[in-house]
């Protein structure tokens, strides 16, 4: 019997903590929640309260207001989104069909290939930095969100994760889809990715939080707002020539982070289900 | 039937016109600048891009905000590698030899046709253009200029038992001053801080000059770090925390300093003329605005961005970005920038207008930076400036945090940008 | 049947090529090479590269930075990941909201973090200099002293990275046998003896897969730098990837970027070497 892990454990490995620990763990919490929590209260109150824990300050959107006018919020957002989406979309594809040759096709040298393939997990797009950047410029995708993305699309991880799935499908399925005459593309798009979406979800997710907030290569890649996304924009605010106003920082970081966080907030279960699944060997 | 063929050909002239209007010199610019003041300060400049096509439809202006001044530097240069240009940009008034190293910027006087023109290359305070030129030529126009200025809290004065008008006029002043204050309040409020990450090097250039040393040669070849006359302005600097207690110990944070000086944890601050209308807007006490305090004269570097054209453009599209330098550094632009920003007004011309004759004769901050260009210098600029500077910036850190000793620290700064700069050396 | 696997493989091969082994050659190739002086063409000069770097005081700061770096948060952020886990795993109340407590920072971009953490440790407005000062204590220069600056680092990297290994962890723990626990609890066995010879050695596999993420990550990410000390002050938390970013944006010099980079790319490659050995004989794939 081996169920995939579910969270909420029931009849499990269940026990209860004794007072002490439910404090300590509780006083870990805050600590940990706390600089987010902070963020907030500096970014709601005018810079005076930065340090002054004044229960009933005046609540303000003054240094909302503020950021969002000094940067185009608004352009980073469409480019995160359409990045994100790019990006993942495009990673479906590429390592779905090569997980798929990986796991049901006799290419020669399959193992040595797939080794090379698992080499790219340290080789990560960032340690190659210098000439990522000039094979980029002479593609052309400088200042371009496919220059930001199409490093990532080919990754290791996600081949590796498809490959594991693709094999414990039972070849019963993949023999009935093939006495109905398909061939091995309707195969694949009919029985392996439909019985691999959890999968599929969990590296989706663990995808999109990576490329929502990678900061490195994209600030090395854009040069304008046409392709800066959030993070290389919350950057360039935040260490300007003349010195920064924390509140109003704090308000840019805020809206940085907002449609992640939201999206977590709402879709806990299923973001720490996905990094769970992700995970497991 | 006469009327028709008329009206046809009245229409077909019109039609060619038209097209020979549109087709003909629609030139497209697009520029990085780096200006960061506290503000919606994009607004400004877009702004004043949307009045000069008016005045100007032929030519467009894409102006990019690309961060500040290391930022817009890699943002021209990946862009130029890309094979994507910019025709003009606003850098780093030290890029110079960097840029000229690469061959990507053109000099003014190439581009120079008209009397008028030449004169107004020449209308520039002299000052703001030693950055700018090499081997008698102009690289780079002044655009947003600034010197270091000492800005004091006359309340914080006052309440420590100075007199609120009179700012510290040498070195040994600033630091009686400086510990007077700290003492005063009891600990609670520090009397002076320079800051020292971010542009340490400017920092340290201003008290080195101060102490009438000038750090680099006019070509761009070689430092003098490791001068007695440099090694004393470095340990005065040292000196006002570990002697005076005036200044916290270890590093000062350059993005935090201006939030530091409104919140009055401190009352002096040297900090760059670009700060001050945002000091202005954001101070609820009575300030002040000095020059730097002398040793042996007084002194402060100049910094900023000036406008660069580049190479890699088209005879018509360095026109067209001549015709949009000259407007923006018209003395009504260069005016209302400064009122706008705090930077300097680049010309006298500049400094002659209505607006900002009013607006010194009201707020007499704005004349500062511009009363302190007569004893100003040209900004620590070499070739391989990144490494040289960043020697710089380590000594003056280690220094400051009691690593090394200041001549220690600048020996060893010494070294590093001689090996920098070995291929240089005639 | 062949032709068609290879097919299939090509997106991901001609993709891998250009942005990891191509790059990878190149670097290497860079890197025995000087730019050009003044328009001339690039000079091979060999391992000269490697003996000026060897010999730069700064680059041997910078990778000891990132030792001291990968021991101060490696570590720490395992156990800390452990001890929420068993926290989470355990009848807690509230027990959805501490996890989440624990996971959030994780869901942060690294510079929204560091934005938040650097008003912190600013000396004279910050936060924990303020709290410290109404304790009593003289406050700390955290990001400007060069004693403490790489510490402040690391604490602000744990903060980030511990409700992330957290997850690994408590997949792994449920997925041991509640069996063991009761047979354990009729023995008798007290809580800290069963969590050493029986939970901690079942985790082993978890524990490596975290540690291999944790040490790629401590040489991986830097986003942190740009915004809170930028490598300073005087180098103290300059990292070896930051300090490539640095020579080949900052002073324009590749060549030596390349240098830095095959010297990263070695220590990955040990990283790999271990991982692919002594990691995959613990667990088995199929």
């Amino acid at each position: 019997m081996n169920t995939p892990a579910t969270y909420a454990p029931r009849s499990r490995f269940y026990y209860s903590l004794p007072a002490l620990e439910t404090v300590a763990a509780w006083l870990l919490a805050v600590i940990w929640i706390f600089p987010l929590l902070y963020a907030f209260w500096a970014a709601f109150h005018p810079s005076e309260f930065m340090v002054n824990f004044e229960l009933f300050a005046p609540l303000t959107l003054d240094n909302f207001k503020n950021a969002w006018a000094q940067a185009p919020f608004a352009r980073y957002y469409l480019n995160t989104f359409a990045l994100v989406t790019g990006v993942v979309v495009a990673q479906f594809v590429v390592c779905t069909l090569a997980a798929f040759a990986f796991a049901r096709f006799p290419i020669p040298g399959k193992n040595l290939l797939f080794m090379l393939v698992l080499i790219q997990l340290f080789v990560f797009p960032e340690v190659l930095i210098v000439e990522n950047y000039r094979i980029a410029s002479d593609l052309g995708l400088i200042n371009t969100i496919t220059g930001i993305g199409l490093p990532y699309v080919a990754s290791a991880f996600g081949i590796f994760l498809l490959r594991q799935t693709f094999k414990t499908i039972p070849r019963e399925l993949e023999d009935a889809a093939r006495i109905e005459g398909c061939n091995w593309l309707e195969i694949l798009w009919k029985v392996y990715v439909p019985l691999a979406k959890p999968t599929y979800l969990a590296y989706g997710l663990v995808s999109i939080s990576h490329h929502w907030n990678n900061f490195l290569w994209p600030l090395v890649v854009t040069n304008s707002v046409e392709s800066r996304p959030l993070t290389v924009g919350l950057g360039v605010f935040s260490a300007p020539e003349t010195g920064v106003n924390w509140a109003t920082v704090s308000a840019a970081t805020l809206l940085s982070i907002a449609p992640l966080l939201v999206a977590f907030l709402l879709f806990q279960r299923q973001f720490v289900q996905s990094f769970l699944r992700a995970g497991i060997r | 039937m006469r009327s028709q063929f008329s009206c046809a050909m009245t229409a077909i002239a019109a039609a060619l016109l038209g097209a020979s209007h549109a087709s003909a010199n629609s030139v497209d610019l697009t520029m990085y600048y780096p200006v960061s003041v506290g503000g919606a300060l994009t607004e400004v400049v877009d702004n004043l891009v949307e009045e000069f096509e008016s005045e100007h439809p032929d030519i467009n202006v894409e102006a990019i905000y690309a961060g500040n001044y290391d930022d817009t530097r890699v943002r021209a240069m990946s862009a130029m590698e890309a094979g994507d240009t910019p025709q003009l940009s606003v850098l780093f008034s030290i890029d110079l030899y960097e840029l000229i190293e690469q061959n990507a910027i053109v000099a003014f006087d190439d581009l120079i046709e008209t009397e008028e023109e030449q004169a107004w290359l020449e209308s520039f305070y002299p000052g703001l253009m030693e950055n700018g030129q090499l081997d008698g030529k102009t690289y780079g126009i002044p655009f947003q200029r600034s010197t270091i200025v000492l800005f004091w809290n006359k309340d914080a004065f006052e309440a420590a038992g100075l007199d609120p008008e009179t700012p510290p006029e040498n070195w040994e002043e600033m630091a009686e001053m400086a510990a007077t204050v700290r003492e005063a309040s009891n600990g609670e409020q520090w009397g002076v801080m320079v800051p020292s990450t971010g542009y340490p090097y400017w920092m340290f250039q201003a008290f080195a000059f101060q102490n009438g040393h000038r750090l680099m040669s006019d070509d761009g070849t070689e430092v003098y770090f490791d001068d007695p006359a440099a090694v004393e302005a470095l340990e005065y600097w040292v000196s006002l925390a570990t002697e005076h207690n005036a200044m916290p110990d270890g590093t000062i944070e350059w993005g935090t300093l201006r939030q530091n000086f409104i919140e009055q944890s401190t009352a002096m601050m040297w900090h760059t003329t670009g700060n001050l209308t945002a000091v202005r807007n954001e101070a609820n006490f009575d300030f002040g605005v000095a020059m730097l305090p002398m040793k042996t004269q007084r002194g402060s570097p100049t910094g900023g961005g000036n406008f660069y054209i580049f190479e890699d453009a088209s005879e018509e599209e360095q026109r067209a970005a001549m015709t949009f330098i000259r407007w923006m550094t018209a003395p009504e632009r260069a005016a209302a920038w400064s009122i706008d920003t705090g930077y300097m007004g680049v010309s006298p011309a500049a400094y002659d207008t209505d607006a900002l004759q009013r607006y010194v004769a009201e707020f007499a901050p704005a004349a500062v930076a511009r009363d302190q260009l007569e004893h100003g210098t040209a900004e620590l600029s070499t070739y391989q400036g990144g490494r040289v500077r960043r020697a710089l910036d380590n000594a003056v850190q280690a220094a400051l945090t009691g690593q090394m000793s200041p001549a220690e620290a600048l020996s060893q700064a010494q070294r590093e940008a001689d090996a920098a700069l070995r291929r240089y050396a005639q | 049947m062949q032709l068609y696997g290879a097919l299939l493989l090509l997106p991901a091969a001609l993709l891998l090529s250009t942005f990891a082994y191509l790059p990878t050659i190149t670097t290497v190739i860079n890197s025995l090479f000087l730019p050009g002086f003044r328009g001339e063409p690039a000079a091979f000069v060999g391992l000269d590269n490697y003996r000026v770097l060897l010999d730069d005081p700064t680059f041997w700061q910078v990778a000891r930075n990132n030792l001291l770096y990968a021991l101060g948060t490696i570590p720490t952020s395992i156990a800390l990941a452990l001890g929420m886990a068993l926290f989470v795993n355990g009848k807690l109340p509230g027990r959805g909201l501490v996890r989440m407590a624990y996971f959030t920072p994780t869901i942060l971009p690294m510079i929204a973090a560091a934005n938040i953490w650097m008003f912190f440790y600013a000396p004279q407005i910050g936060l924990f200099n303020k709290l410290l000062g109404a304790l009593g204590f003289s406050g700390v220069n955290w990001l400007g002293d060069p004693s403490v600056a790489l510490g402040s680092v690391i604490v602000m990297s744990v903060w980030k990275e511990a409700g992330f290994f957290m997850i690994f962890y408590l997949a792994a723990l449920q997925a041991i046998p509640p069996e063991l626990k009761e047979a354990a609890d009729l023995e008798g066995t007290r809580r800290w003896s069963f969590f050493w010879r029986v939970t901690f050695p079942l985790l082993m596999p978890t524990t490596l897969f975290v540690l291999i993420n944790a040490l790629i990550n401590a040489v991986r990410v830097v986003d942190h730098l740009f915004i809170l000390t930028k490598g300073g002050p005087n180098n103290a938390t300059n990292l070896l990837l930051y300090y490539v970013y640095e020579n080949a944006f900052s002073f324009f010099d590749r060549t030596m970027a390349a240098t830095i980079t095959v010297v990263i790319l070695l220590v990955l490659a040990v990283v790999a070497t271990l991982k692919f050995t002594i990691l995959d004989r613990r667990t088995h794939y199929q």
